[in-house]
């Protein structure tokens, strides 16, 4: 679908799904809307991490420091200097940015799979960096920032604090969402794509490919880092423990591969539905806790192998199906005594 | 400088040393074998060494024990390349790094599930023997681990270098589908990689568990970032690589906790700079050959 | 009995099908060359064959259906496939690439003769046996994935595009190789290659494949002859 009618139909979905999306918190409970909530920030550093490893082909299981990093920041200025929490967000992003930056420039020279394990070592050092520079309540690492309260002017739609921080990641969740579709739909994604499927020819016709890959890792890296302020505001705790973090970067990962990584879109469904299975296999067994992560596991393995594109490579492929049945059955039928 | 400290702490290093190269050589085989990189392969050895345990709590003898665990894990990891693997046999590097990232929690829970979440003991087939040589205490531990490393890294040399299964092996890692002209059962190759990777994780897990405190389902997580370390410090391809890559990733560890006081508790940093620094330079690692890769 | 029997042959790569209906035969001892243009379908039409792309119709090795089997057992029943781009193991050296080619042989003396052999018919490759393969120059890969398909004893040798790559002094050299290993061993051999002139010098047969069809066919030096194909194909 193509031209204005295909642009139409593109923002109509997004405005029916935004509008579901805040309907949510009206209808369900404070733990269902958390729920929803994770899955929001959660699609936050999927979308940011899908720029990098789905669009440019950098496999990094390390990002899971960068949304620890955001976390801390926020969580820091917010508790030990008492800043606003939208406050925290442009240093966040800036100073995250930063960072992928500084990573992204040794990883030029560092390829695929040993470039994951590089990435694999910056997950394993957080939480040790942690430990070192940041004293939290008590002496230990956990910082416990104060968490937005519901403004009088929005309780009519947000009378529970809990409602209000769930529309605040909504938003901001959009806005990041907005930002990756222009960033994909223009120079920059093409040039990501040129880079990832041939480097070579990139170069020739003009592409800078070192400040694309940096670039690139550089924005998942911010897109981390919003993510950690905004888990951190929707938690209220910040914490970082070496499985902890590694798993959040396997998180990320599983959330782009379920999804899809040919779209935008898909890194944020796959978070949702990543979300909705992790609470699924836990609740599916709940006197044998152990058994979750093993459900999880399979039916992960399961899935990739029935959706090897994602979620939304399968829905194209079914719809491109459906057309192709539909367009069949349409084929006029040739008459034998006119056929020459 | 204390001359005693330093070579007491080298020798912590190679302790440790020693127990991240023999998971490594098991990463190293996998990848050698067949390119992927086994996320899960510490799990795997850990579920192996939990079915050693549980023979030695049946009443086998820990050598007995290690032998049949050794066989079935051989079994096992054959059993999951048929069956896990395989299937993405033509996805995405990435999907297949997160099929091993879900065998990796499948396992971990599985083993905790089957063999209860309390810590168990595993003896060692070796001595608790020290000995001082010169002044310095020398575990027979780490002695008897360096000495099977010697052998497991001679056999796999042998098998890669001098026979027609390991010739053929190394053929699938460099063209697949010229194997399949060739007439070479590459299905059966890449499970005969993967059962011996598993067999060689079930050795390690047996002989590095007794050196820690007690099996739990945490025991290999640890080792695997370091022999993720050595694994890359040595190549990926060479078998002695991993051992010296693991080697030198534990002495470096031991020496940077012991000197480098200002990364006191962030002593991960120097094995990462140590591979970072390796991989810069020769982005094939210390020992590997250099190839066209696979990403 | 021929050696090879392919008729009414089809293959698909997902929804596009790339050959259709193609018929073509192989005798023993025979030289059979099948020319075309780029996406004519012949690359196809030899993995049909070798069983690395599924395919329907007839397909059959004296007499024994090669249809639907896995490219490792089509091997074994003596078809040795010499693949675009010679696919020899790059990392491995010259001595490796050569033993694996007789992997499936049992007698040793059987095979260390006919590595001697190989070695004496292929002074280069001599040279260079403890050489890696993926330094040595484009010639003498071909070369190499010949002697290495040959080292199976094969029936029948299919051979994709030998010449893709090479000086014509190379060229006329390996095909002067192939002809005298065609009289010495009696193994038949089908070729596709885009040098025409060259092949149908070399082959006693040829056909002509255009978007996966066969529109000619008939003795070498028929088809060399012939104004159309001479016009399309050797660029007279």
């Amino acid at each position: 679908m193509g031209g204005r009618a295909g642009l139409a139909a593109r923002v109509g979905t997004v405005v029916i799904v935004v509008a579901v999306l805040a309907w949510l918190p009206q209808y369900y409970g404070t733990t269902d809307t958390a729920l929803f909530a994770k899955a929001l920030y959660i699609a936050i550093a999927a979308m940011g991490l899908n720029l990098l490893t789905g669009y440019n082909g950098q496999v990094s299981i390390g990002h899971g420091a960068f949304f620890g990093f955001g976390a801390y920041t926020t969580a820091i200025l917010m508790n030990d200097h008492g800043w606003d929490f939208l406050a925290t967000l442009p240093v966040v992003a800036v100073a995250s940015f930063a960072i992928g930056a500084a990573v992204g420039f040794p990883a030029l020279r560092v390829r695929g799979l040993y470039l994951a394990l590089i990435t694999l070592g910056l997950a394993a050092l957080f939480p040790d960096l942690v430990t070192k520079y940041v004293h939290g309540t008590g002496g230990t690492t956990l910082v416990q920032p104060p968490q937005p309260t519901s403004p009088s002017w929005a309780t009519g739609f947000a009378p529970q604090n809990d409602q209000w921080r769930y529309y605040l990641a909504l938003a901001i969740a959009v806005v990041m969402f907005v930002i990756a579709w222009n960033l994909v739909r223009g120079r920059f994604g093409r040039a990501l794509i040129a880079v990832r499927d041939h480097e070579a020819a990139a170069s020739t016709i003009g592409i800078d490919l070192a400040r694309t890959k940096v670039t690139a890792f550089a924005l998942s890296a911010l897109y981390a880092g919003i993510a950690g302020s905004v888990g951190v505001m929707i938690t209220g705790l910040a914490t970082a423990g070496r499985v902890e973090t590694f798993q959040l970067s396997i998180d990320f990962l599983i959330a782009i591969v379920i999804g899809g990584t040919a779209t935008v879109a898909g890194p944020a469904i796959g978070a949702c539905l990543f979300v909705f299975l992790e609470q699924a296999a836990q609740d599916a067994f709940p006197r044998q806790p152990l058994l979750s992560p093993a459900i999880f596991g399979i039916g992960l393995i399961v899935l990739l192998f029935v959706l090897p594109d994602g979620v939304v490579g399968g829905a194209r492929r079914a719809g491109r199906r459906v057309r192709q049945l539909t367009r069949s059955r349409h084929r006029p039928q040739l008459d034998p005594s006119t056929t020459t | 400088m204390d001359v005693d400290l330093f070579i007491s702490q080298l020798l912590n290093g190679l302790s440790s040393g020693v127990i991240y190269a023999s998971l490594a050589l098991a990463l190293v085989l996998i990848f050698r074998t067949t390119g992927i990189l086994n996320f899960a392969q510490g799990e795997m050895a850990l579920f192996s060494t939990y079915f050693t345990w549980w023979l030695t709590d049946l009443g086998l003898p820990v050598a007995l024990a290690i032998a049949i665990s050794v066989v079935a894990s051989f079994v096992g990891g054959a059993f999951v390349e048929r069956v896990i693997i395989r299937p993405f046999e033509k996805s995405s590097p990435l999907v297949i790094v997160i099929a091993t990232l879900g065998l990796f929690l499948a396992l971990n829970s599985l083993a905790q599930v089957i063999f209860g979440t309390d810590a168990k003991q595993l003896a060692s087939v070796f001595p608790h023997t020290v000995w001082t040589v010169g002044g310095v205490r020398v575990s027979s531990q780490t002695v008897g681990l360096l000495g099977m490393l010697s052998v497991e890294c001679l056999l796999l040399w042998l098998l890669f270098q001098r026979t027609r299964v390991g010739l053929a092996l190394r053929a699938v890692a460099s063209n697949p589908e010229s194997c399949r002209l060739l007439g070479i059962r590459v299905g059966a190759m890449l499970m005969f990689g993967w059962g011996l990777a598993a067999a060689l994780g079930a050795v390690a897990g047996a002989v590095v568990v007794p050196t820690t405190e007690a099996l739990t389902a945490a025991s290999m997580q640890g080792v695997l970032v370091f022999a993720f370390a050595a694994a890359a410090l040595g190549g990926f391809d060479s078998p002695l690589g991993a051992v010296v890559g693991g080697l030198v990733v534990g002495v470096a560890r031991a020496l940077t906790i012991q000197y480098l006081a200002p990364l006191d508790n962030i002593e991960l940093v120097m094995p990462f700079a140590i591979i970072l620094g390796v991989l810069l330079v020769r982005p094939s690692g210390l020992f590997g050959t250099a190839r066209v890769e696979r990403v | 009995m021929s050696l090879l029997e392919v008729a009414d042959l089809s293959a698909s790569y997902g929804a596009v099908r790339v050959l259709h209906d193609v018929t073509l035969e192989v005798d023993e001892r025979e030289i059979v060359v099948v020319l075309g243009a780029n996406g004519a379908g012949k690359t196809t039409t030899l993995r049909a064959i070798s069983g690395l792309v599924t395919a329907h119709g007839t397909l059959r090795l004296a007499g024994e259906s090669l249809l639907g089997h896995h490219p490792e057992n089509i091997a074994r029943r003596g078809v040795s496939h010499v693949p675009q781009g010679h696919g020899t193991f790059a990392e491995l050296t010259v001595d490796e690439n050569l033993r694996l080619g007789a992997y499936r042989r049992r007698q040793r003396d059987a095979v260390a003769a006919d590595l001697e052999r190989w070695y004496t018919t292929f002074p280069r490759l001599a040279s260079r046996r403890g050489q890696q393969a993926g330094t040595m120059s484009g010639g003498e890969q071909q070369m190499l994935a010949i002697a290495r398909a040959l080292m199976s004893r094969p029936r029948l040798l299919l051979l994709d595009e030998p010449s893709l790559g090479l000086a014509p002094i190379v060229t006329r050299e390996l095909f002067d190789t192939l002809r005298q290993l065609n009289e010495e061993l009696g193994v038949g051999m089908l070729l596709v290659e885009q040098n025409a002139a060259l092949a149908l010098q070399l082959a006693q047969r040829a056909y002509v494949l255009e978007a996966g069809v066969v529109v000619a066919s008939g003795p070498a030096d028929d088809l060399a002859d012939d104004q159309e194909i001479r016009r399309a194909y050797l660029g007279i």
